[in-house]
């Protein structure tokens, strides 16, 4: 077991767990946000920096501090660790700084894509963006492409966070489609013209943290915050057959897998209970589903009021004041 | 002329050839190590010879050694980064060229003392013909009983192959390198677990650059002390220099680490001045991705002492007023050169070769550059210099791989030492996009 302290907040964790991980078992505020790192897909994480954290004492057996802010969700707890997060300005400007790395690029689209409303990308810059845009040259374009009957893929709004090439390795047969190309021109692609076909190919829109992958039998049907999240059974004989569905009135409009609070499927799913049973007669409702996440769509929950969280929750008054003014 | 190490036997005719090599003393230290010597007395002689990295990072190469990983039954891995692509560096190239034999010596006396079986030169992809003259040096080897099972009847079995990458300079970065040879994408991979605990096929493995790998013959030979006596204080041995710009006598020098960079510049038997005689404006002392040093900077340090070709003497002042050795590429620029254009053209070179995987590299050095492009080109805002300033601070420090860094340090640099000229690209676009036109002006007189 490892002590660590968050921001002030001792938790002992078992050993191997990282930065990340002990961070969201504390829950609240303290925990980096992660556009990358994705639970169920080993191997994930690194690349997108968001998550980037100050060790300022290494363990308590070598307390030097970490010279260079580290990504959280790779970097393992050493007991006796001590991790600045919200309290480190340092932390926060570069943050900053990635946020509006993401953003040169994105299309910036939200108010014509389906992920708005549930995206990561969105939530993430209404958190740490700024409001100038200081980017004046042409952004980079793709052109939509259709991977099979079911996905579309739209690469300009792509963050590069490799999750779909992950799951695509780890949850289906074969990957069809990878990163080609490097640099700002590396694009997420089948080369060439591929379809990708299999069982289980539709995760790949569940993991995707921004709209680049999207559900074909759902794009434009609705927004994300009209619909109601239904958590809904059936027997599948190829996946677990658990899932959410988003209904309008009597419509299942959308079938995905259930997601946690971090946006983590909880289940992966088939593509038999994400495209083809569309009939609430298919399925075994539970009840209405408890959407714990930033986004819109739980502000504009319809089974709680909107609570106002504090920004920090639970801090000692020593921390709290390093707390950048806003 | 100083001791020479590496370049001694270098213009014999036919030292390629294994007759010729071994007629000057080749192969002297694999017969030394694997019949007299055992693994750890070899690494031991390499961490007293103060032998550090000369890729570029300039890390103890002994000490590397000893953290090698050793869990049993679990085969280690020697790798060669011959995979020089930064802009500047040539040594490399034109060392495996001209003397192939001696870096596949230094590979089987490494392995020995690593205790690796297998080990592997990885290549460079453009550089196809030097692979051919490896591949030749090795097939002579591997006939002499140099390479193979049982070396010289030691015991000792060495497998070495040559690998050649495809042309990327990430590949150049010790893990994409291992990603690469593996067969896989050439991205960098997350650190920890490093390649000592986990490199090559989930196994220990160093990588080490040619150079270095080329110097230890020698020290088997002669023995780590009378290497560490070479050079100044930590910067021990002798050192490739890949000389080039506006200089009389451009090419790769030997030197022993310690030469005043200003003999350096000006003595004949280095550069042999500058061209045309002209005045020195600036110089890149170790290969594109260190800070650029303005002339005042180069010849002497903040402090007024002489500044030396030693790996401390070059990063005096740290980068607010100095710089690094790096891989030992000695970029010229004369009073003729801009340093806005040059900038420009390394912000380019980064944003092609940067892989994508991580974002504030992937995104930022495509910023950088386009915003360089447009000072070059007379369309810059006078606030486009504090925002290259403050984009490079985001990429810096923040990515997975040091080529973050390496693409926002000599844009940094460039803005500290030479930010009048930047002024003067956005202040007057006509007359700074003529043909040949260079700023004129009074220099940042840069102190701290």
């Amino acid at each position: 077991m490892a002590k660590v302290t968050i921001d002030g907040i001792e938790i002992e964790v078992e050993d191997g767990t990282t930065i990340l991980q002990a961070a969201r078992k504390i829950g609240g505020n303290v925990v980096p946000p992660a556009m990358c790192f994705y639970t169920p897909l080993k191997g994930s994480g690194g690349k997108c920096r968001v998550c980037l954290v100050k060790v300022s004492q290494g363990s308590t057996k070598d307390p030097r501090p970490m010279p260079k802010l580290v990504a959280s969700c790779i970097t393992q707890v050493q007991d006796g660790m001590v991790v600045e997060n919200t309290t480190n300005e340092e932390v926060l400007n570069a943050r900053k700084g990635i946020v509006e790395m993401l953003l040169i690029n994105h299309p910036l689209d939200c108010p014509i894509c389906d992920q708005a409303g549930e995206c990561s990308l969105q939530d993430l810059s209404y958190e740490h963006g700024v409001s100038a845009q200081r980017f004046e040259e042409e952004r980079r374009t793709f052109n939509k492409v259709d991977l099979g009957p079911y996905i579309q893929l739209h690469m300009t709004r792509c963050i590069l966070c490799y999750r779909c090439v992950y799951t695509a390795d780890q949850i289906t047969e074969k990957r069809v489609h990878g990163v080609l190309g490097r640099g700002d021109a590396a694009e997420i692609g089948t080369y060439i013209e591929n379809v990708v076909d299999n069982d289980f190919s539709g995760n790949v829109i569940d993991v995707c943290p921004v709209g680049a992958l999207t559900d074909k039998t759902w794009r434009f049907k609705n927004r994300v915050w009209f619909t109601k999240p239904m958590d809904a059974h059936r027997d599948c004989p190829t996946c677990s057959g658990k899932v959410t569905l988003w209904t309008r009135g009597e419509e299942v409009l959308r079938v995905t897998a259930r997601k946690d609070q971090y946006n983590e499927v909880e289940e992966f799913i088939c593509n038999t209970c994400r495209f083809d049973k569309k009939e609430v007669a298919d399925w075994t409702i539970e009840g209405p589903r408890h959407i714990d996440r930033g986004s819109v769509i739980s502000a504009n929950h319809y089974e709680l009021p909107v609570v106002n969280v504090p920004i920090v929750p639970n801090l000692p008054t020593s921390t709290k004041k390093n707390l950048p003014q806003e | 002329m100083g001791l020479k190490i590496l370049t001694e036997h270098i213009n014999v005719p036919g030292i390629e050839t294994l007759k010729v090599y071994r007629k000057h003393g080749g192969y002297k230290s694999v017969e030394k190590a694997v019949k007299t010597m055992s693994p750890e007395e070899v690494v031991e002689e390499v961490k007293t010879s103060g032998l550090r990295g000369r890729g570029g990072a300039g890390f103890p190469t002994g000490m590397k050694w000893s953290f090698l990983a050793k869990p049993e039954g679990v085969p280690r891995y020697l790798v060669c980064n011959a995979d020089e692509s930064e802009p500047g560096t040539f040594k490399d190239r034109w060392f495996m060229e001209k003397n192939p034999h001696a870096l596949i010596e230094g590979m089987i006396t490494s392995s020995y003392a690593l205790g690796a079986n297998t080990s592997y030169i990885y290549i460079r992809g453009e550089l196809l013909f030097v692979l051919r003259i490896l591949e030749k040096a090795i097939a002579e080897a591997y006939a002499a009983g140099l390479l193979g099972k049982n070396i010289l009847g030691s015991g000792y079995d060495l497998d070495l192959h040559v690998a050649p990458g495809g042309g990327a300079y990430i590949c150049g970065e010790e893990t994409a390198l291992l990603e690469s040879l593996e067969g896989k994408r050439g991205n960098p991979r997350n650190k920890p677990p490093f390649p000592a605990v986990k490199g090559l096929f989930q196994s220990p493995t160093v990588v080490n650059n040619v150079e270095t790998i080329s110097s230890v013959p020698w020290i088997v030979n002669n023995g780590g002390a009378e290497y560490a006596k070479i050079g100044i204080g930590r910067s021990t041995g002798t050192k490739l220099i890949s000389a080039s710009g506006n200089i009389n006598n451009p090419g790769v020098y030997e030197i022993e680490l310690g030469v005043p960079v200003e003999e350096f510049i000006y003595s004949d038997q280095y550069c042999g001045g500058i061209w045309k005689g002209k005045q020195l404006k600036a110089v890149v002392p170790g290969g594109s991705s260190v800070p650029i040093l303005p002339a005042n900077l180069i010849l002497k340090t903040a402090a007024g002492e002489d500044r030396l070709m030693t790996y401390e003497s070059l990063s005096d002042g740290g980068f607010v007023s100095g710089s690094m050795l790096g891989s030992g590429a000695f970029i010229v620029f004369d009073e003729d050169q801009c340093i806005v254009r040059n900038t420009w053209n390394y912000a380019r070179f980064y944003h092609h070769e940067s892989c994508g995987q991580c974002s504030p590299c992937r995104e930022g050095t495509g910023w950088m550059e386009k915003v360089l492009h447009r000072i070059e080109y007379g369309h810059g805002h006078q606030q486009d210099i504090d925002l290259l300033v403050s984009v490079s601070k985001q990429i810096e420090g923040n990515t997975i791989c040091p080529l973050g860094d390496a693409a926002a340090w000599p844009v940094a640099s460039a803005i500290r030492h030479f930010r009048h000229e930047f002024e003067w690209h956005i202040n007057n676009p006509k007359e700074a996009t003529a043909p040949g036109a260079v700023y004129r002006g009074q220099l940042d007189a840069v102190t701290a």
